[in-house]
């Protein structure tokens, strides 16, 4: 099955007569996981700072949306916001509106670990910050988010591979990113073997990159300590 | 106005749900002095100090510091909460120290002290780390200064969270019981740096079960009971005349510690 | 902005339909979590037992698994066995194996931890009674262990449940294949995918829900 030589049929000849299709499937795994990650964390951000010091109402409706977000699918979501879009006569590719369901679920997830992270400094840190005379954005920004963010990290990371992984089911609303354009060169070659595994360990390369960088964050950040 | 406290309490009450806590505290501190409260836990002693600092909104009475009250502003006869700019303004004035230090866990000794005088009084960062290092050796941590929290001891953290709250040259210095959560070992450390402020002129409120230290350096002693002030005076005074029953009972349990003077 | 007009006729028409993809794709999750806590026990056993040509093989499965998306799992599950001449798996047993290869290695995580987190001193009162290891495991250890984890798990199950969408992709006839099924014959998007997400919604929320109450139940051990 894995031979080496360069004929047609051979995984090493099908894979260079594939490489731009893969390399450009690859290149919409990465620039949606990428974006996702950006807008996710922008907004997550903002809910979760929202979710923890708002007003009532405010909570209220995030906790509502965050909790919404989390009791649905992700391939709901998807395919929810692409035929959704569409009716209400809002046309954008499907690339975005893949790019906007997992955006929303991804922001659903940092909002609450950043509340998780910034309700697990403890109490004290808060009424120091006060005590020194600091006002409530300096106490947020030099005292409680440095710290959350040591704690953040992790589930952070976790969110990133989650939206890696989540990438593939734009395939189903027919993004070609890395998986969809892999079964394309499948339906022209019947490599199913090479091909998936093909696909599977440059996911592996992606995620493991992504794990080890979060690993050497988190190291960076190893001195706060209780 | 010289003569004018530079704390001064009026009947201030506070309530947490249904329990009252403070029951009309009247209270002065004057320039310089160091006063002392003491009193039975749940008496309201760190309630108080905590809503001088504006920890806790008090619901009735007011504070003055060197006149102005203290989280609010008079506005045709009602009280108007002051701005969040405003509280932490006033907050500034007034240092405090903790029971459990509460350093910043992610500054070392140095960069703690420094964050206040950076960004409250908005000092260079050169002339904060050195007010910040005079101050460290002040307290006798000056090769401790690049350290973060966790390589300190209890007593070595309490004394740079005293450094902390001292560099911002406060009007007024809280200690809220800071040698509670201390090892015994470590107790004399925090209560010598404590012991030279007061000699230095520092003005002082001052939280403590530690009787023999404030029997020393107290000018005046506040005893509380049940959120009231029970009786006030001269160190010599409440602690050789107890007016009341519950003083002396509370008194007691300190006898060894006062050296066995109570027979 | 164009008037839509709600109709809510598509589901009423096609409730039995949609009641029974839900309870398909629950099927599918709580078979998967089954085998998959089999799975899980198994290599999480491996991963403590400090022998490491038994150790690094299961902590590479579950890496592996955690870094591999789902999708292209049941693809390569579904399409990929047929070519080892393993042909006797129908789309449905398929998923099942690809979903619980994929629980296994959450639950090997959640029971490592587990493990991980008994104190030893359980253990030591054990041996002191003169229990022998088998014993000491089955009367002390996984008692407790599964009690740690019980809300690992229970999250598990609703992670899972909300995974079996992902059949829909090989066609098997679960909640998600099914409301695209409607939307694509009626047109009716709003209200079907309304519906589909309050389904999952409520099940998710009652599931958590009723193992919360389990938890509660074991709540007096620690």
């Amino acid at each position: 099955m894995f031979d080496t030589s360069m004929q047609p049929g051979t995984f090493l000849f099908e894979a260079w007569q594939a490489r731009w299709s893969l390399m450009s499937g690859l290149g919409v795994t990465m620039s949606s996981s990428v974006l996702t990650i950006i807008i996710a964390t922008i907004i997550g951000t903002i809910f979760g700072v929202a979710l923890s010091y708002g007003w009532w109402w405010l909570r209220a409706l995030i906790r509502l949306y965050v909790d919404l977000l989390r009791g649905i699918p992700v391939l709901v979501l998807i395919l929810f916001t692409y035929y959704g879009l569409a009716l209400f006569g809002i046309n954008v590719p499907a690339f975005w509106a893949g790019v906007i369901a997992l955006s929303a679920f991804a922001t659903a997830h940092v909002a609450e670990n950043l509340r998780g992270a910034v309700q697990s400094v403890p109490a004290g840190q808060m009424e120091a910050a006060k005590a020194i005379g600091l006002r409530f954005g300096q106490r947020l920004r030099y005292v409680i988010v440095p710290q959350a963010f040591r704690r953040m990290l992790p589930p952070w990371v976790n969110t990133g591979l989650e939206v890696v992984k989540g990438t593939t089911l734009l395939s189903v609303i027919g993004v070609v990113e890395l998986l969809l354009s892999t079964q394309q060169v499948v339906a022209r070659n019947y490599l199913i073997i090479d091909f998936y595994l093909l696909a599977t360990v440059m996911y592996l390369v992606i995620n493991l990159i992504i794990a080890q960088l979060g690993a050497l964050l988190e190291r960076r950040f190893s001195y706060l300590r209780y | 106005m010289s003569d004018q406290p530079l704390l001064q309490a009026r009947g201030v009450r506070k309530s947490f749900g249904k329990t009252e806590v403070l029951k009309g505290i009247d209270l002065e501190v004057r320039q310089g002095q160091v006063v002392s409260l003491i009193g039975a836990s749940g008496s309201g002693k760190t309630t108080f100090l905590r809503c001088v600092n504006l920890l806790e909104e008090h619901d009735g009475g007011e504070i003055l510091l060197d006149g102005d009250p203290v989280g609010y502003r008079m506005e045709g006869g009602r009280r108007r909460r002051l701005s969040e700019a405003r509280v932490s303004a006033q907050r500034a004035r007034i240092g405090m120290v903790f029971q459990q230090f509460n350093l910043f866990p992610h500054l070392t000794a140095e960069e703690n002290v420094m964050l206040g005088l950076t960004k409250v009084l908005g000092k260079g960062r050169a002339e904060a780390r050195e007010i910040a290092s005079g101050w460290l050796a002040r307290v006798g941590l000056a090769e401790r200064r690049a350290h973060y929290p966790y390589q300190l001891s209890g007593g070595q953290q309490q004394r740079v969270a005293m450094a902390r709250a001292v560099a911002m040259e406060p009007r007024l210095l809280l200690f809220d019981e800071v040698t509670s959560a201390l090892d015994p070992e470590l107790v004399a450390e925090v209560l010598g740096v404590m012991q030279d402020l007061a000699a230095s002129g520092q003005t002082m409120l001052v939280v403590s079960h530690e009787m023999l230290f404030v029997r020393e350096v107290s000018h005046h002693v506040v005893f509380m009971d049940q959120g009231r002030v029970a009786q006030e005076g001269t160190p010599a005074e409440v602690f050789e005349n107890p007016a009341s029953e519950r003083l002396r009972s509370f008194l007691g349990r300190f006898h060894g510690l006062l050296g066995g003077r109570a027979e | 902005m164009i008037d839509y007009h709600f109709d809510w006729g598509v589901i009423s028409r096609n409730a039995d339909n949609l009641v029974n993809a839900l309870l398909l794709g629950l099927g599918l999750a709580v078979v998967s979590l089954a085998i998959g806590c089999v799975i899980g026990l198994v290599t999480a056993y491996a991963r403590v037992s400090g022998r490491i040509w038994l150790s690094a093989p299961m902590r590479a499965y579950v890496e592996f698994i955690r870094c591999t998306p789902l999708l292209l799992l049941i693809f390569f599950v579904y399409f990929g066995l047929p070519e080892f001449d393993i042909t006797f798996l129908d789309k449905t047993e398929s998923f099942i194996l690809t979903l619980s290869l994929y629980a296994g290695a959450y639950m090997s995580e959640v029971f490592r931890a587990g493990l991980a987190s008994i104190p030893k001193q359980y253990v030591e009162a054990a041996k002191a009674i003169g229990l022998r290891p088998w014993q000491r495991q089955r009367y002390v250890v996984l008692p407790v262990m599964f009690r740690i984890t019980l809300p690992s798990v229970s999250n598990n199950l609703i992670s899972l449940f909300k995974d079996t969408s992902l059949a829909a992709a090989i066609a098997i006839p679960e909640l998600t294949f099914t409301a695209r099924q409607i939307n694509a014959n009626t047109f009716r998007v709003m209200e079907v995918w309304l519906t589909a997400s309050a389904m999952y919604l409520v099940t998710c929320y009652t599931i958590a829900t009723l193992l919360r109450l389990i938890e509660r139940r074991y709540a007096s051990i620690r």
